[in-house]
């Protein structure tokens, strides 16, 4: 057992874990954060995806004694009280279905957008390229993205 | 009628944005692997690496391994654990050999479980299932539906005596006589490849007992939280009424989720053998081969025309594969295409025969569109084929046979009645959109030029059947149930609605849709609906969510429910208003006494009068409820035409979609949002299985394609923005008009892309590419087509 303390959407905790034990295995299973949800064993899905101080990162490739030390925000931490811009647009555009991809795939597009503030449609889908949705064929994500970009960018 | 000629409000039609998301986009979900009840263990199942073996499993040493709490083999389990079921026996000496949730002697696929440990944490019982020994002498591998045939292939189930699992044939028509002198024959060998539905989320099942009173909540990953309940009672003699099955929030099915399956059956069984919660969930590695597959068909097409391209006749063989055992409706699902093959055409005879063979793999069962995507497929290409032939363009040869619009409803060869359509409305659209025109000019241009990227124009008219199911129809083809559906509608006292409805989403909008439909019915706001699902104890009636049914079938019971609470409170307001019921309007949620201004009542009131119950008239019930049990009248056949733009470098093989246009007329709409989104999902699953996808086995019969990596579902990045539109043409086979819309993008989308991939080909004198048209297959069938010319 390795202790470690990290900090989940704006709470931290001191826990000790089995050193092989994956970050999103952490944090469903220590710390309750079962918003993130796991869709593959072979980190290609994305559903996973957490930002770990800042950026995206498959929360299933990662151990969580990696995470020692870091700021781990889940889709469960993004918004606060209001809906973050992401989230309110892929309402707005019906960028989901069953939901499952939904947590990673948000998480991925905030740090998309951080990186790239006007991305084109074609960046958009390039970006979400490790986050596989099997219900909406990705069209509503892409636009949903892109509205998301235009009000960070008013917003700034 | 339709529901918003029933009220003032207008929600039916409207692109309201879904109730579902907010617990789904802030992640405060309840995916099944997210309930963690106190005193949980966890099940984890030893698979089988080899295709086929005779087994002896020895679990004895798993039991000291930390954490172990129980350890299994088949062997040890064999006397609680019954077979699984299958539900559709297609002919009456169909084989259905007997299926154990573990196998006991012998293993008949890569992936058929063994064993099963179960231990306090999951990476306990992961890791004692090394602890497990396991002899597996090989027995002889038959993959191949062909081979599998032959008088002396090995056999999957040796005591079955052959590896066919039934025969069916049908005639319709005068087939020998359209046969006979036939001016032209299309003949076709079409390969349907083996796909996996990957819906993302893995399957899991945890079951809580309480031992002392017998009782069991379930809650399972599952599109039919209704069959889980009635099979676990039937399979484990625990009464209906002491299992409750909830299907929580639940990341996907098409398809894959509609089955009992060995793992619901068996986490059921430890938690009656062990008192205490078991939960198992599934790893994708596992899902990839324990979760059904799809498709997996060999079609053998004749088309028999007249010179001018005039259909005479139809024949279609099919040889389908199984897997290695019967799933809950495996045998059925190539049969559900048998009536779809001949699509929007007319024909003089038509004959189709299938025949069901067991190989050494994952079992086969529905997977989004269920044998309609293959009949689709076969009859679109066949007629851009027939096109080609005849140097006509391909909408013109369809035209030339299609059901003209006032030919409906119309009796089609394969006995479905097509109630309704006007297939030159959605192409006129289609055309225009797609700039049909402009897009042929420039295809011109550039095979004239040798360009080495060429341009390719697919075409797919299609045609489906929605709302499974008449009961009837189902009972004479075998089908053990019905296909009614149920729902009940409260109208609470304090004005709210509760919907209550037996079939249940995972992902397709149940809540927002039904919740339309009642606030139009009631007059009552959007908001003040709540739709209850997915939960035994909670919806005791329905049977679940599969084939486009939601909306046909359940929708329809839902609005016939909402109309009876509203003419109990018309009964209850012409009491309190004391007039006659006649003299009563109905809008906007109030009845009005007829030219007495002032003299109304909200349904809100009325709501609350029936609750308290002080005044209400002789023999009225008190309270505003009302159940509706649907029994469908009919299908509904949606139908629309996909036009599919590819640019296919003839150097390298690849293929690019640059254009999609889709035009579907799915009926009456009720969220035009939610039917676009189905769309494009659907679409993205069919391009998928036109360009990316195939499950590939090696000789040995292992899955060599187990990974999202090997398997390449289709990134946002693999894939174009798609152009989407309707027509209408209201279904008549149900009073609100609708169709059904959730397998329809897949369906039409294969062939559309497909005929692309082979249009831009054809100056290379390629006349198919084989599923999935990946850039090796494209360059190959371009090699193949210049060598036989050369
Ligand atoms: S669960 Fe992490 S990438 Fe799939
Ligand atoms: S919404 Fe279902 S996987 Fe993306």
């Amino acid at each position: 057992m390795t202790r470690i303390s990290v900090t989940v959407d704006g709470v931290e905790s001191t826990d000790e874990v089995e050193p092989r034990t994956l970050l999103v295995q952490y944090l469903r299973e220590a710390r309750g954060r079962t918003g993130t949800p796991v869709g593959c064993d072979t980190s290609n899905c994305g559903a996973c995806t957490v930002l770990v101080d800042g950026r995206a990162v498959k929360s299933c490739a990662l151990l969580a004694v990696q995470a020692d030390g870091r700021e781990v925000t889940t889709v469960q931490g993004l918004s606060n009280g209001a809906l973050h811009p992401v989230q309110r647009a892929f309402h707005e555009r019906h960028a989901l279905q069953c939901g499952y991809c939904t947590p990673g795939m948000i998480m991925a597009a905030v740090d998309l957008l951080r990186e790239t503030p006007d991305p084109t449609e074609q960046e958009v889908r390039e970006g979400l390229e490790g986050n596989l949705c099997r219900c909406t064929g990705y069209q509503n994500i892409v636009a949903a993205v892109r509205d998301a970009a235009a009000e960070l960018r008013g917003a700034s | 009628m339709t529901a918003t000629q029933d009220t003032g409000t207008r929600e039916v039609g409207t692109a309201r944005r879904r109730k579902e998301d907010a617990h789904l986009i802030t992640g405060q979900t309840t995916w099944t692997d997210n309930i963690q009840l106190a005193g949980t263990v966890h099940a984890a199942l030893l698979r089988s690496p080899m295709a086929h073996a005779r087994i002896r499993v020895d679990v004895s040493a798993a039991r000291n391994e930390p954490g172990v709490v129980a350890a299994y083999s088949g062997a040890d389990l064999a006397d609680e654990l019954a077979g699984l079921p299958s539900a559709w026996q297609v002919t009456p000496d169909w084989v259905a050999p007997e299926h154990k949730p573990l196998a006991t002697d012998e293993v008949r696929y890569a992936g058929d479980a063994v064993a099963v440990v179960v231990a306090d944490t999951r990476a306990h019982a992961v890791d004692a299932l090394d602890a497990i020994e396991v002899d597996y002498e090989p027995l002889p591998v038959v993959l191949d539906m062909e081979r599998a045939m032959a008088d002396d292939s090995p056999l999957v189930h040796s005591d079955a005596g052959t590896n066919v699992c039934f025969r069916y044939s049908d005639t319709f028509g005068d087939v020998a006589g359209a046969f006979a002198d036939a001016p032209l024959h299309i003949t076709r060998r079409y390969v349907q490849q083996r796909l996996v539905p990957c819906a993302m989320e893995p399957r899991s099942v945890v079951v809580a007992p309480v031992p002392a009173a017998g009782e069991y909540t379930v809650w399972s990953s599952t599109q039919i939280p209704h069959f889980v309940r009635l099979f676990l009672a039937l399979l484990t003699g625990v009464s209906e009424s002491r299992i409750r099955v909830i299907a929580p929030d639940v990341g996907g099915g098409f398809g894959s989720k509609l089955d009992i399956y060995a793992e619901e059956l068996l986490t059921f069984t430890l938690a009656r053998k062990l008192g205490r919660p078991v939960k198992w969930t599934e790893t994708r590695s596992e899902a990839f081969q324990a979760t059904i597959h799809g498709r997996d068909q060999i079609q053998d097409l004749d088309l028999a025309c007249d010179a001018d391209g005039r259909i005479r006749g139809l024949r279609v063989n099919l040889l389908a594969d199984m897997g290695a055992y019967l799933q809950l409706l495996t045998p059925a699902i190539p049969l559900l295409g048998r009536a779809m093959f001949p699509g929007i055409y007319k024909m003089d005879a038509y004959e189709f025969g299938c025949v069901g063979v067991f190989t050494d793999k994952t079992p086969t069962d529905a997977y989004r569109g269920a044998g309609r995507p293959e009949a689709t497929f076969a009859i679109e290409r066949l007629l851009d084929e027939l096109a080609a032939e005849l140097h006509v363009d391909p909408l013109e040869i369809r035209r030339r046979n299609w059901i003209r619009h006032e030919e409906f409803p119309y009796d089609q060869i394969a006995g479905l009645t097509y109630d309704s359509g006007n297939y030159e409305a959605a192409t006129a659209r289609a055309t225009e959109l797609f700039d049909y025109a402009g897009l042929r000019a420039e295809q011109a241009r550039r095979r004239e030029a040798h360009d080495p990227v060429q341009l390719g124009i697919g075409v797919s008219t299609y045609t489906e059947m929605c709302g499974l199911a008449p009961s009837r129809w189902l009972g004479d083809r075998g089908y053990a149930g019905g296909g009614w559906e149920a729902a009940s509608v409260r109208l609470l006292p304090t004005g709210k609605v509760e919907a209550v409805v037996g079939t249940s989403p995972h992902g397709q909008g149940h809540v927002t849709t039904f919740s339309q439909i009642v606030a139009d019915t009631l007059g009552v706001p959007f908001d003040d609906v709540e739709v209850v699902h997915g939960d035994t104890a909670a919806a005791p009636a329905g049977l679940d969510t599969y084939g486009s049914r939601s909306l046909a079938v359940g929708g329809v019971a839902v609005w016939r429910a909402a109309q009876r609470v509203r003419d109990k409170a018309k009964t209850l307001a012409a009491h309190l208003l004391e007039v006659s019921e006649d003299d009563l309007d109905f809008d906007g949620g109030s009845f009005a006494v007829r030219g007495t201004p002032g003299a109304t009542k909200t349904i809100q009131e009325v709501a609350f009068a029936a609750f308290a119950a002080h005044s209400i008239p002789e023999g009225f019930e008190p309270t505003l409820s009302a159940d509706f049990v649907l029994e469908p009248d009919d299908f509904s056949f949606p139908h629309g035409t996909h036009l599919c733009a590819v640019d296919v470098d003839t150097e390298t093989g690849r293929v690019t979609i640059r254009r999609y246009v889709a035009v579907d007329d799915v009926g009456k709409v009720v969220n035009p949002l939610i039917v676009e989104g189905q769309v494009h999902g659907g679409l993205a699953q069919g391009i998928a299985q036109a360009l990316h996808e195939i499950a590939v086995y090696d000789e040995d019969g292992n899955l060599t394609t187990g990974t999202m990596v090997d398997y390449t579902p289709p990134s946002a990045a693999d894939l174009p923005s798609f152009t989407t539109d309707r027509t209408e043409t209201p279904s008549t086979t149900n009073p609100l008009g609708v169709k059904g819309v959730g397998e329809a993008g897949t369906i039409a989308s294969t062939p559309a892309v497909v005929n692309a991939v082979v249009d831009a080909l054809r100056p290379y004198g390629v006349t198919d590419v084989p599923m999935p048209c990946t850039p090796e297959r494209v360059w190959r069938a371009i090699h193949e087509a210049q060598g036989g010319t050369s």
